[in-house]
């Protein structure tokens, strides 16, 4: 396994196991390289320019990674504190910065619009990640019972995952529109009354969101897992099989707790999946009808780019950041800690 | 690899054939879920405007033609501009080629600095820089603008290069980082004391391991910028809009009469480069994804 890359973060079980299910490439030619070139071609030096020639190396590193880091301060830190100080000011359509303290938030959490965008994500949000997660265990396990065709059909039910939903959201709001769609599609069958108008129904359209979003990122809950279940040990199972244990409940009993952890990886990447929704709800119902089917991210795109309510578009920025950071900061705590007990 | 059953004997009684049946019924009927929106998506690409509004969502087209892949490629409107897609497809490779190439290398040589030729506070560096990935691009929207204006680079491909090369870094140098953190550092100590250097280490040594993890970063890479929305819509002005937001803007206008052909065939057109890289190298794909999966 030395030339798969090894997990995102030290200390996580479960990816380790996805990494080890994938089909590995062809190894680097190990061999070759434990006598590389540069052994040959270059001539030993005395001691004390070694030293020099070594701090020169490790500068160099340092030297390389610089400008990337320099980027980063930038470009991220230093534009979050930007946005976080241009949500304390009154800036408009253009960016002032006189300070004017929390008038942006109180006027953000005043506005019926950011309620009901923060009441679709919870909704949203909730059943994304609960029905994604179903839809996604129950395809893994399905997938495990040694299928004929098993690649083709993992295929299939990742490429959503592949393509912009700008893309996909065009087939998707032909099906969903009541006109051309399955309404009319069952209508045709000869159901005349038959009903499935969600996305002009301002109560129903989030639904939509829901039933696309699913549709999107499913197949991939179904990677995670299945990668997973290749790595849970198979002599476990057995006993338990040879004990009389039925199939469903080894995998109720042993196999799906023995990858708990993926659970936790699934429902955060899922959460941030889900706060971060943009194009699903631009190309699905922009949002509408009028507003009743806005997230955070659209409404901050909107506040800034169209209604020039820089600050207020700035302070649901960072009412995002909080909402990821209680999602993203616990997690990676526990993995930490997790990481350190294991070594 | 192998199934978590692996282990178990296969049955044959008649029980167990009926349960196979229903197994691979329903993994059909999800494919058939799956699938159906690229089928409406290609049937409906290949119809004439006459079979649309006759036929139904999923007949197949009975004379297929490529009137609308052509109409969408350089005819369509896309507001007062009707040259169709080609030229935004273009923008995106425009835009996706640098953006790919530059942030691979950028995470290759970060990725092996923070590993092999470790300095103090490598691990703060790499912890700052990861933070990145996790980050809702919302907050960085209007000082990106701000600073793309600065920069004379406001609505340019350019300045989306920049944009997409910045923010892919901490993806990219996740990526080379944990790959190259499994390389053993007995190769680097061995060259070292032979005398080679940063350099030569990194070309001679460490890039020739490097191909799969290159593959993984690059498809990683040009999927999320072929796809992006977000930054395209909010930083590209009209001919420089990359693919995605002129996808967008054709199958929102409001004018004229709804060419359903024209938008599926515009939007296969879009589709169509991430598909393929996705069919042909999907594994590669799968595992970028398991990876860098914090990115929405």
């Amino acid at each position: 396994m030395a030339t798969e890359e090894s997990p995102p973060r030290e200390g996580k079980g479960q990816e380790v196991m996805v990494q080890q299910t994938m089909p590995e490439p062809a190894a680097p030619a190990v061999p070759a390289l434990s006598t590389p070139p540069a052994v040959s071609t270059v001539r030993a030096v005395p001691d004390g320019d070694r030293r020099l020639a070594d701090s020169v190396q490790r500068h160099l590193s340092k030297l390389v990674v610089a400008p990337s880091f320099a980027a980063v301060l930038l470009f991220v830190y230093g534009f979050i504190l930007w946005t976080a100080y241009i949500s304390f000011t009154r800036s408009r359509m253009l960016p002032v910065y006189g300070f004017d303290g929390i008038d942006a938030y109180v006027r953000l959490w005043s506005m019926t619009r950011w309620n009901v965008a923060i009441g679709n994500l919870l909704l949203f949000g909730s059943l994304f990640i609960l029905i994604s997660l179903m839809l996604g265990i129950i395809l893994a396990v399905l997938l495990d019972q040694r299928v004929r065709a098993e690649g083709a059909l993992r295929t299939i039910y990742l490429y959503p995952m592949a393509l912009s939903f700008i893309v996909t959201g065009t087939a998707w709001k032909w099906i969903l529109n009541p006109d051309i769609g399955i309404q009319a599609f069952v209508r045709g069958l000869g159901f005349e009354t038959f009903r499935f108008d969600w996305i002009i129904n301002d109560q129903m359209a989030v639904y939509t969101l829901v039933i696309a979003g699913v549709w999107q990122a499913s197949g991939f809950v179904m990677a995670l897992f299945l990668a997973a279940l290749r790595g849970v040990d198979q002599e476990i199972v057995k006993a338990a099989y040879l004990d009389g244990a039925s199939l469903p409940r080894i995998y109720w009993g042993i196999v799906l707790p023995s990858i708990r952890p993926v659970f936790l990886s699934a429902i955060v990447i899922l959460a941030h999946l889900a706060i971060k929704s943009f194009d699903l709800v631009v190309a699905l119902t922009g949002g509408g009808p009028g507003y009743a089917s806005d997230l955070p991210a659209t409404f901050m795109y909107e506040m800034t780019f169209r209604r020039n309510q820089i600050a207020i578009g700035a302070a649901s920025a960072m009412m995002m950041l909080a909402t990821v950071m209680a999602v993203i900061v616990p997690y990676l705590y526990s993995e930490l800690r997790g990481g350190r007990r294991v070594q | 690899m192998s199934s978590s059953l692996s282990a178990l004997p296969r049955t044959h009684t008649p029980g167990a054939r009926a349960l196979r049946i229903g197994l691979y019924l329903m993994l059909a009927l999800f494919a058939l879920y799956y699938i159906t929106p690229l089928l409406v998506l290609v049937a409906t690409a290949f119809k004439t405007p006459d079979e649309i509004r006759t036929g139904s969502l999923l007949s197949l087209p009975l004379a297929p033609t490529l009137d609308a892949w052509r109409t969408a490629w350089n005819q369509a409107c896309i507001g007062a501009d009707c040259r169709g897609l080609a030229p935004y497809f273009w923008n995106s490779v425009a835009i996706a080629v640098p953006g790919v190439l530059l942030s691979t290398a950028l995470g290759a040589l970060n990725g092996f600095a923070l590993t092999k030729f470790r300095f103090r506070g490598a691990n703060v560096v790499f912890g700052l820089m990861l933070f990145g990935s996790f980050l809702p691009f919302q907050l960085v929207l209007l000082p990106m603008a701000q600073t793309l204006g600065f920069l004379g680079m406001a609505g340019t491909t350019q300045g989306l290069v920049l944009v997409h090369v910045v923010y892919g870094l901490a993806f990219t140098t996740l990526f080379f980082r944990n790959y190259y953190v499994s390389l053993p550092d007995e190769l680097v100590k061995a060259a070292i004391i032979d005398g080679a250097g940063f350099v030569q280490i990194f070309t001679r040594i460490i890039l020739p391991m490097s191909p799969p993890i290159i593959v993984v970063t690059v498809i990683w890479q040009f999927t999320q910028i072929w796809n992006d929305f977000l930054f395209g819509a909010s930083f590209a002005a009209g001919g420089a809009q990359p693919i995605t937001v002129a996808l967008n803007n054709l199958v929102n206008t409001t004018t004229g009469v709804k060419q359903y052909n024209v938008d599926m065939a515009g939007a296969l057109i879009a589709g169509l480069p991430t598909l393929i890289v996705y069919v042909l190298a999907g594994r590669y794909f799968i595992r970028g994804l398991t990876a860098g999966s914090v990115k929405g």
